[in-house]
Parts: C-alpha cells; sequence; structure tokens
C-alpha cells in the first residue's frame, strides 16, 4: 500500500498538483533518499513516453480520419486497378470541361491568331525562311501511305475534318502534354502518333505564336503514360559550338539528325531562338534539339531556305516561359511536371535515342 | 511573403491539431507523394503509408520549441516520403530506379533518425501495452492516455470504490513498467 500511495505522490508531483509546502517535503525527501530520487526519474521519462505515445496515436487516428474523409470527398484518388491509365481516364473525366474549353479556346485563338501572324508577323512570313511544318499535300501522301500499310487501324482523326499540316512535338510530362510549334497546329485539332505508328487523341491546351510554341494533352483512353522522361529541359542558354542531335518526323518514321549551335540568336538576331546547323526537312518543326548530354535545349522551328543547313531553335527557357503562364491560368494544369533530371548523361548515342525516341511523337493537325 | 506567412499558419496548425490545417496540409501534398510511389512501385496502400508518416514526422518537428522550417512544407513532405520510399524498397529488395519527379529536395536525415527512434519507442510502447491484456490495457488508457480521474475510472470498470481501481492501476502500471523497461534500453 506505500508504495502505491508513493506512486500517486509522484505522479502529482510531476503533474505539478502538490502545494508548495508538499512539495518542498517531497523535494527534501527525494533529496534525502536516493531511491525515491530514482524512482522520479524513471516515473517521469515513462510518463514521458506514454505522453508522446499518445500524442502519435492521436495524430495517427486523425490522419486516417482525414485521409477517409478527404477520399469520400473526392479530393483524394485512390483504388481501382494499378495502371496509369486510370489515372489519365480520371484526370481526364475530371477536367473534360476544362479542357474542351481550353481547347475550343485554343482552337479559335490558333485561327484568329494564325490569321493576324499571316499578316503581322515578318520572321515567319519571310520568303527567305521557311517553317518546318509539313504541308496538306505531303501529310495527305503519308497518310494515304500509312493506311495502306495498316488498313486495320483507322484514324482518329474526325470524318469531317481534313488534315491541315503535320511536324513533330514531345512530351515534357509523363501526363501526356506534348510541346510543338505554333506553326504546326494549323487546325483546330491534332492528333500525336508514337513511333510505333499508334495514334492518340490530343487536345491544344496552350498556343504562343509569339514564340511559335504549343503545348498539347494526349486525352485518349488508349494513352500509356510513359514511366519517366529521360530528358531534362533547360532553363539556362546553350552554349555556342555545343554539339546538338534532333529526333523528328519528316516522313512517317522518327529521323535522327545532328549538328551543333552556330549562333546564339536566330534569325534576324532573334532573341526568342538559336541558329543551328543542322539538315533538316519539312516535318521536323516541333522536335526536340538536344545537346550531348541529352538535355532538350530547343524546340526546332525554321530553317533558312538559300543556306544549306542553317535551321533556327526555340530557346528551351521559353517552355517554362509558356509551362508557367498554364500553371497560373487554370489550376487543372497543376499536374504539368516538367522532367528535371536527364538519365542520359553520359550514354552511347544509339542509347540516348532508344530512351529517347518513345517520348517524341508526330503531330498531325486538322480543320475542318 | 505572404505564402510564407500561409505556411507558418498551417505549421502552427498542424501542431496544435487543427484539423483545417491537417486537411490543407493532407490534401495539397498526397497526390505528389501518392503519384510518386506509384511510379516507384508502390502501392496505393503504400502510398497512403508513407504519407501519413512524413505528416507525423513533419507534425513532431513542428511541436518542438526549436523549430523553423527552412523550406515549403511541400519539399519537405517529398523529401521524407522519397527518402522513407527509398528505404523501404531497399529493405524490401524492389529497389529499382528511383524516378524522381521535379521537386527539389532537403536534407532530412537527421530529422529522419529522431522520428526513426520516436518510431521505436512508440512501437514498443505499444506492443507493452497489447500484451498487458484486459482490464489493464484499458485501465491504463482511461489513465494515462485519456486523463480520466480514478473515480470515474471505478465506474467505468465496476470497482466499487476507487481506491480498489488505484491498486488495480498500481499493478497494472507496474507489469506495464516491466514489459516497458525490459525493451527500452537508455543511452542506446
Amino acid at each position: 500500500m506505500d508504495d502505491i500511495l508513493l506512486l500517486e505522490a509522484i505522479e502529482r508531483y510531476l503533474t505539478g498538483d502538490m502545494n508548495s509546502e508538499e512539495r518542498s517535503y517531497f523535494e527534501n525527501l527525494r533529496k534525502t533518499t536516493p531511491e525515491i530520487d530514482q524512482m522520479v526519474v524513471e516515473h517521469n521519462m515513462f510518463i514521458h513516453q506514454m505522453d508522446m505515445y499518445t500524442t502519435r496515436r492521436n495524430i495517427k487516428h486523425g490522419l486516417h480520419e482525414v485521409h477517409a474523409y478527404l477520399l469520400e470527398r473526392g479530393d483524394l484518388n485512390e483504388g481501382g486497378e494499378l495502371t496509369t491509365i486510370g489515372k489519365v481516364v480520371q484526370f481526364w473525366n475530371k477536367y473534360k470541361k476544362v479542357t474542351a474549353i481550353a481547347a475550343s479556346v485554343g482552337g479559335v485563338i490558333a485561327l484568329f491568331i494564325s490569321g493576324l501572324a499571316f499578316y503581322f508577323s515578318s520572321a515567319v512570313n519571310d520568303p527567305k525562311l521557311e517553317q518546318l511544318g509539313k504541308d496538306l499535300e505531303v501529310v495527305k501522301k503519308n497518310q494515304q501511305y500509312q493506311g495502306a500499310v495498316i488498313q486495320e487501324v483507322t484514324s482518329k482523326i474526325p470524318s469531317n475534318a481534313r488534315l491541315l499540316s503535320g511536324g513533330s512535338g514531345f512530351l515534357i510530362s509523363t501526363k501526356g502534354y506534348i510541346v510543338t510549334n505554333a506553326h504546326v497546329l494549323k487546325g483546330t485539332g491534332a492528333v500525336v502518333v508514337n513511333n510505333k505508328g499508334e495514334e492518340f487523341k490530343s487536345s491544344i491546351v496552350h498556343i504562343d505564336h509569339e514564340k511559335d510554341l504549343a503545348i498539347l494533352l494526349i486525352n485518349d483512353p488508349e494513352y500509356v503514360p510513359v514511366k519517366n522522361i529521360p530528358y531534362a529541359i533547360r532553363k539556362s542558354n546553350a552554349d555556342l559550338g555545343e554539339e546538338i542531335f534532333t529526333l523528328g518526323y519528316p516522313r512517317n518514321e522518327v529521323v535522327y539528325g545532328m549538328g551543333y549551335l552556330s549562333a546564339k540568336s536566330g534569325y534576324n538576331g532573334d532573341t526568342l531562338s538559336y541558329q543551328i546547323q543542322i539538315s533538316v526537312n519539312p516535318g521536323n518543326s516541333g522536335a526536340p534539339v538536344f545537346n550531348k548530354a541529352g538535355d532538350i535545349i530547343g524546340v526546332l522551328s525554321t530553317r533558312q531556305l538559300q543556306a544549306d543547313g542553317v535551321a533556327f531553335a526555340v530557346k528551351s527557357k521559353n517552355i517554362y516561359t509558356l509551362v508557367d503562364s498554364l500553371h497560373s491560368s487554370d489550376k487543372a494544369f497543376e499536374d504539368l511536371k516538367m522532367p528535371v533530371k536527364s538519365t542520359l548523361k553520359g550514354i552511347e548515342r544509339k542509347e540516348q535515342i532508344r530512351k529517347v525516341e518513345d517520348c517524341v511523337y508526330y503531330v498531325k493537325a486538322y480543320g475542318k | 511573403m505572404k505564402g510564407d506567412t500561409n505556411e507558418q499558419a498551417l505549421l502552427k496548425g498542424l501542431a496544435n491539431n487543427d484539423s483545417k490545417a491537417i486537411e490543407t496540409i493532407y490534401k495539397d501534398n498526397f497526390n505528389m507523394v501518392q503519384t510518386y510511389v506509384l511510379n516507384n512501385n508502390g502501392s496505393y496502400d503504400e502510398a497512403r503509408d508513407i504519407f501519413q508518416e512524413a505528416m507525423i514526422a513533419l507534425y513532431e518537428k513542428a511541436q518542438s520549441e526549436s523549430f523553423v522550417l527552412t523550406c515549403q512544407i511541400k519539399t519537405y513532405i517529398y523529401s521524407v516520403c522519397r527518402r522513407l520510399w527509398l528505404k523501404r524498397l531497399q529493405q524490401l529488395g524492389r529497389y529499382a530506379h528511383p524516378v524522381d519527379s521535379m521537386e527539389e529536395t532537403v536534407a532530412v536525415e537527421e530529422d529522419l533518425e529522431i522520428h526513426e527512434k520516436r518510431n521505436a519507442d512508440f512501437n514498443i510502447m505499444d506492443r507493452a501495452l497489447n500484451s498487458l491484456g484486459e482490464p489493464c490495457k484499458s485501465l491504463l488508457e482511461g489513465y494515462y492516455l485519456k486523463k480520466m480521474d480514478m473515480n470515474a475510472l471505478a465506474a467505468e470498470f465496476g470497482y466499487t470504490n476507487a481506491d480498489n481501481a488505484k491498486n488495480q492501476k498500481y499493478k497494472c502500471l507496474m507489469r506495464l513498467k516491466k514489459l516497458f523497461f525490459s525493451q527500452y534500453n537508455i543511452g542506446e
């Protein structure tokens, strides 16, 4: 019974429930009796552990409740099959409206601005420059060719729409965001084709004619997101003389080209782009330009007609500007996260291409 | 900066068990962690475990007196989860090639060491409590965790008076302490 009383006293002492008289008496007892002192220290420690245990248990419980609550409210997505297709579909369902509006607004703006650009843009309409988007005839031919080869695959271009132009594009997020040139997207929508010839529906989520860049979003349930994006996108400027290479679709097959960075500014001193020395063809527009380490430094856009091998690429930092404006324009694009880490550094070119080619797409734009 | 004061308020709320703050932090960061874990060989359940563990680490950090968070909440949570998940993958032998997304990370090793120690303490106490058996477990939980007073406990458990309950509590506590300290080694 004494022990029980002693423990009670210790507990009251530790919780500060003793009055000052009791307290000083007890403290004196501690000083004179090492056993009691030891018991106080030990019990204090134990109580502390109990308190930590309690807090931890409460927060754990609280977190479970918050999780269940948020799940119920639909703020979190969980369960279902583990495939990432599910996520894309969920995403699509969630933002269907937004994307549709964005796409149609984008489309209208695209038409409007391409009209404007036609009249006002000096660089792009300079006869000495050629945009590398493919014109209708070439694409049509390719389309027929493709149709001949794989007959059972029906095109995803709406039957009442015409194919207007074609080019290249590349992924900037595993969620299916693709960057291409604005001038590639002549019509109201686009389909993208991967290197295996599979076609996916996509919508234009952002278009910037001044920078000649656009962002597409694949919204096709058949699209299987890539695991990761092997390349990073350079924020800073590339250096003169850097070895570069590109992958694009001047034909129905992905084509590799290699060259070097020849000037830090583009046509007529345009600071938004670089001049590069590379052999490119129509259809290369929108293709990624990589440096030796496999970082994207630009987006191939135009070539100079009277000079051989002189081409221009929009600097990659403009992609960030574009993505930033997208982020601030709509919360729906929060999931657009750009890759920062390249896994291509120091590996052989063949290996680099093998890793990259899954992320480079053939873009076909259509309109009514 | 507005963002900063907002984050500070959230952390303060978290430390004070404010459910709104916990919800906000949860909602703002969970999907990021889930994506990361799912992209790296994990399941939904594992993502939830990892995330909640990071929340606990942040909570305990927020509660300490000397607390300063030198980075954004998002960055901190991401860093902790990344570290925890890589470790878990290694333990499970599922370690493949980790995929990182764009989030930056901060060093969290020290915090995690403290966190692990607390985890261990928690588990020892949990095991000790659970091996006590009833009514000891509930009696001690009532007194030490729910802070009920002896009279209320006596009534709830059906003891004829508070002294009997106290007597029983004492015996239970001695057993619990023995169980706990047999595994909990000071200075280790």
